[in-house]
């Protein structure tokens, strides 16, 4: 198993350990995971699949809650869809 | 079009957490086809998550690697979100759909964290208390971080003790229960041996840290994120700079999935017998959404559901003490932590309640129930299906909840599809943006 992992988030490579969800990377990229209906950035509430604020693109599939994904060498994470 | 997958077990479980490994352990190693589903990534539920390296705890390892060695179908990454008929439940995967019918269903959907709105809330970087420590256990480095804990419940101490030994630095927790009700559940558990190790060791690993009791957050402010927390402390309003703010009230049950399957509920919670059997044939619940306990009560609820739901009655009755001494653990917390009325003053009139939709107070505060704030303002129909504001609204306007409708989560098109066609997809959260 790869001790490490290599996403890109908005086009940036981010690395992340073995394990981590797509929330750490797109915290860790110093991103929000989202703008809401009136335009405020939000990040991830409650880390465990409830809220749907962590929701961002993977793989050109949108809205994905990236608390619940793990990340996978090469992924194309987006917050800005 | 998915991929469709059908299974049939003797006992289902809903949910891989303490409750729901212990059922399927119980059920399995009686011989009976048992199949566990959870919609995370590793078992585990929410005390136990993050996989085989977080397993070093004791009672996780040996029930987890109980349940590998016992024969049942694990079935991680699997949401369970609809019954077409009678013994039968749907549930989404990633990328195919899963019919699971059974003879005897355990649910053990645990519990989630209360949240209340104040102002700057919707910050990035305020999270829930567990949340926090959820994305610390999936990788997100804390090292160096300074974290406002506040809210209510002994997760506030948990977790303290958890971000401090991964290097962060805790400033303050801020638990609003006063030093009296603290002190009664000091009391309550003299009775929990075991509970008073595991508070001993987390007194050590708190050593140092600030707590205020009659403390609580009353506004965050920052521009991209949270940058300081104003809180209220000592009769005063003190202001603490901080890289999170990590908080949550207390915990609620997860009952959409047995309210869905027509459970009575009772008091916000699951009503169950002696037995763990619900009112509806064939159903038994066991763990938190019977009553937040802790995972002592999750075990043995768990296991007795397990025993009962494969026909081992004497077994489980052996069970009925440890149980009940469990639960009084469960009653005491309830009044322990129980929400001061202040807290209901802590949102300003556009103070964002409803963070799918953005629906501010000054918009509900208008409405005398949920259904109506509903029907007006969206509120509580965007993809979190109101489980965040509708514990919230529940406690600042005392509305009641609603009925639930299937599905009980956003699903995909396809997996709408396979659902009754008779569906009213308005009010299915379809329209609130799905997955
Ligand atoms: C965020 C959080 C953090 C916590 N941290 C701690 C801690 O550090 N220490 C501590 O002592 N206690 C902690 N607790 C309390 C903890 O909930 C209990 O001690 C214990 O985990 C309860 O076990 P359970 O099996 O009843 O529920 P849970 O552990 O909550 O397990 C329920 C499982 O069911 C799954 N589920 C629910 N609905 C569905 C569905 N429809 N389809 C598929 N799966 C579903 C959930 O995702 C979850 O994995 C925490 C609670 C929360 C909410
Ligand atoms: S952080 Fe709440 S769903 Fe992901």
């Amino acid at each position: 198993m790869l001790s490490e992992i290599i996403v890109t988030v908005n086009g940036v490579p981010v690395t992340v350990p073995s394990g981590a969800t797509v929330t750490t990377a797109v915290l860790l990229a110093g991103k929000a995971c989202r703008t809401s209906v009136s335009g405020e950035p939000r990040g991830p509430l409650c880390g465990m699949g409830i809220c749907f604020e962590c929701r961002v693109a993977i793989n050109g599939k949108p809205h994905c809650q990236s608390c619940q994904t793990l990340c996978e060498q090469g992924m194309e994470v987006r917050t800005d869809e | 079009m998915s991929r469709e997958v059908r299974q049939r077990f003797d006992v289902l479980v809903v949910g891989g957490g303490p409750a729901g490994v212990a059922a399927a352990v119980r059920a399995a190693e009686a011989g009976v086809r048992v199949g566990v589903v959870d919609d995370n990534v590793n078992l585990g539920g929410q005390i136990w998550r993050g996989g085989p390296e977080h397993e070093k705890e004791t009672s996780a390892a040996g029930w987890i690697s109980r349940l590998r060695a016992s024969g049942a179908t694990i079935l991680c990454g699997l949401r369970i979100f609809h019954q077409p008929e009678a013994g039968v439940l749907l549930a989404e995967g990633h990328d195919d759909l899963h019919v699971l019918s059974y003879t005897k269903l355990v649910l053990a959907t645990g519990a989630r964290e209360r949240f209340l709105p104040f102002p700057g809330w919707t910050l990035p970087n305020v999270t829930g208390v567990g949340g926090l420590q959820a994305m610390v256990k999936s990788g997100l480095p804390i090292r160096g971080k300074r974290v406002v804990i506040a809210g209510t419940g002994p997760l506030l101490l948990a977790v303290a003790a958890y971000l401090r030994e991964h290097g962060a630095e805790i400033p303050i927790i801020c638990e609003q229960a006063s030093w009296s009700s603290l002190a009664r559940f000091g009391v309550a558990l003299f009775g929990q041996p075991g509970k008073i190790a595991q508070g001993l060791q987390l007194k050590r690993q708190l050593a140092g840290i600030k707590f205020s009791a009659n403390s609580w957050p009353l506004a965050v402010h920052g521009k991209a994120a949270v940058e300081a927390v104003v809180i209220f402390r000592r009769g005063q309003t003190e202001a603490i700079a901080c890289d999170y703010l990590a908080c949550g009230f207390h915990l609620v049950p997860n009952i959409e999935l047995p309210l869905l399957l027509g459970c009575q509920i009772q008091r916000g919670y699951v009503r169950v017998d002696d037995y763990q059997r619900t009112t509806v044939q064939e159903i038994l619940c066991a763990g938190e959404p019977t009553g937040i306990g802790g995972v002592e009560l999750s075990l043995a609820e768990g296991q007795i559901a397990g025993l009962v739901a494969s026909g081992q009655m004497t077994e489980a009755k052996k069970l009925f003490g440890a149980r009940n001494r469990a639960r009084y653990f469960a009653r005491s917390l309830d009044r322990a932590f129980r929400l001061r009325s202040e807290l209901r003053r802590l949102p300003s009139p556009d103070t964002i309640v409803c963070r799918c939709e953005d629906i501010r107070y000054s918009r509900l505060s208008r409405h005398t129930s949920w259904r109506s704030a509903k029907l007006h303002t969206r509120c509580g129909m965007g993809p979190c299906q109101g489980r965040v504001c509708g514990t919230s609204t529940e406690f600042l306007f005392k509305w009641n909840p609603d009925s639930v409708r299937p599905p009980i989560l956003p699903v995909r098109v396809e997996s709408l599809a396979a659902m009754s066609s008779e569906l009213d997809l308005e009010c299915s959260g379809v329209s609130g943006g799905h997955k």
